[in-house]
């Protein structure tokens, strides 16, 4: 081919498009140019809407122009950004349109030992700075939220960890997932964007934002200052889960709550059913025994209402009435009967003497009755008799008829 | 059954319940109500007791997914 232009008068001419491609030809067959690590700054860093990214890779002397798709570009651990050190892995070629060599990132990753940590210092720092992660900006984590958002990655094992958590723990909340991309470049910015549709078109009561273990790469969205600030900004108050136990990432310093993991984050988002249930017997139990106690006092009032009702009830005072007349009665009988005894005692004696003064009583003791038979009258002096008279005597045991055969009068008492 | 004078009860939510539980019981211990209400209330914290357990053990969880305006995610994670 030199010799083509060796000559002063070239026989080929080439169209630009021709050398375009001829140099694409070239750089494309290059083994060493097609797969390469460089290593620069980034500079006018560009991501249109279509997803690709656009920036320069400069060091001190030189720049050169780079690509990245948008399929590359979602696997990335991080936000690239205007100049942030960095190696970029790719090929080089020509974008012929403009006749400009490019290379085509495929991967890239912040430069040097430790660059991610460096970051991440940088942007802690300057946050802590700003009292975004200070103690007095926590919100309390309500007891028992009705909605609970999730902001996490609808396919991962941390939304279905979450879910089996919730369900297991407090069934009657509601819950809001907001999905979104949790890795790769459009992780920040979904992250973001969700929490913010959650508090404003679902208002949740807590809002848990995580995702599963994975690299400090893989977790890296969770410390990009978007999302970051989106925590800290989030109406409900937030509680991450993040990665393992291990893992802090920044989010968490910004959330109201830390959990270790997604699992936690949902724990500590709810009451636990049995504990709860237990609540609401205990509240049952409180209000049977305030019943009780409340029954038992009025039965005590009671009791004592009905005795002062008793003790003012005119059947007392018929009661006490009844018991004078009772006693004035057993009074009155008691009087009579010692009069009954007096009236009796006085008629034994009066028999007494009536018996000692009956004739018959004379009659026994040997003395006879005598009387003239001629009249009947009683004769007690001799001279009421003359010599023949007829006499008759009673005795005690029969009677007698007699004849006087002698008077003899004595003297006069 | 007696739950008629308790209608509103069969729709309220856990936490509206459980925080109508927990007053229901202050009312109790804190108000001298006359018998008759407080029958009342114990009858009603009753309700609201059932309500709160039937809640915690029948609830099926709703979820609900917001679709998010954007790209879409392009992979998943893990």
């Amino acid at each position: 081919m030199n010799e083509h232009y060796a000559s002063f008068q070239p026989q080929n001419i080439l169209s630009v498009s021709q050398l375009t491609g001829y140099l694409r030809q070239v750089l494309e067959s290059d083994e060493i140019l097609q797969d390469l690590w460089v290593e620069g700054e980034i500079s006018n860093f560009a991501r249109p809407s279509s997803g690709h990214l656009y920036f320069s890779l400069k060091d001190g002397d030189a720049a050169i122009r780079c690509v990245m798709w948008r399929a590359s570009a979602a696997r990335l651990s991080f936000a690239p950004r205007d100049g942030l050190a960095v190696q970029a892995h790719g090929g080089v070629s020509i974008y012929e349109v403009s006749g400009q060599v490019q290379l085509y990132v495929d991967t890239l990753r912040p430069a040097g030992e430790g660059a991610l940590y460096q970051e991440y210092l940088r942007l802690k720092a300057m946050l802590e700075e700003e009292g975004l992660f200070a103690e007095e900006r926590k919100r309390a984590i309500p007891a028992r939220p009705r909605v609970i958002g999730i902001v996490t990655s609808p396919t991962g094992a941390a939304l279905q960890d979450m879910l089996d958590t919730l369900k297991r723990r407090f069934p009657v909340a509601e819950v809001a997932l907001a999905p979104t991309a949790v890795q790769g470049i459009d992780a920040p910015t979904g992250i973001a964007a969700a929490l913010a549709r959650l508090n404003d078109e679902v208002q949740p009561d807590v809002i848990l934002v995580g995702r599963g273990g994975g690299s400090i790469e893989d977790l890296w969205a969770f410390n990009e200052e978007l999302v970051v600030r989106a925590v800290a900004a989030s109406a409900a108050p937030v509680i991450s889960g993040v990665g393992h136990e291990t893992d802090f990432t920044l989010t968490d310093f910004a959330a109201d709550l830390r959990a270790p993991t997604p699992t936690a984050a949902a724990e500590l988002a709810t009451p636990d059913k049995s504990e709860l249930l237990a609540a609401v017997h205990e509240q049952l139990a409180a209000q049977v025994s305030l019943l009780k106690e409340r029954l038992s006092d009025l039965r005590w009032v009671l009791g004592q209402r009905v005795e002062t009702l008793h003790r003012l009830s005119p059947a007392h005072q018929i009661d006490t009435y009844r018991q004078r007349l009772d006693e004035i009665n057993l009074r009155g009988a008691r009087a009579i009967q010692i009069l009954l005894d007096k009236k009796a005692m006085q008629v034994s004696t009066l028999q007494q003497a009536l018996r000692s003064l009956n004739p018959q009583a004379v009659l026994q003791r040997g003395y006879a009755i005598v009387t003239r038979t001629e009249d009947g009258s009683l004769v007690k002096n001799a001279n009421q008799v003359a010599r023949e008279d007829l006499i008759h005597i009673r005795v005690s045991q029969g009677e007698l008829d007699a004849r006087i055969t002698h008077t003899n009068p004595g003297e006069q008492p | 059954m007696t739950e008629q004078p308790h209608q509103d009860i069969q729709t309220m939510d856990f936490e509206t319940a459980f925080t109508a539980l927990q007053e229901n019981v202050d009312q109790l211990e804190t108000e001298d109500l006359p018998l008759e209400k407080a029958l009342e209330r114990f009858e009603r914290g009753q309700a609201l007791a059932k309500r709160c357990a039937q809640l915690l053990e029948q609830a099926e969880q709703k979820v609900r997914t917001l679709t998010m305006d954007g790209p879409a995610p392009l992979e998943a994670e893990e």
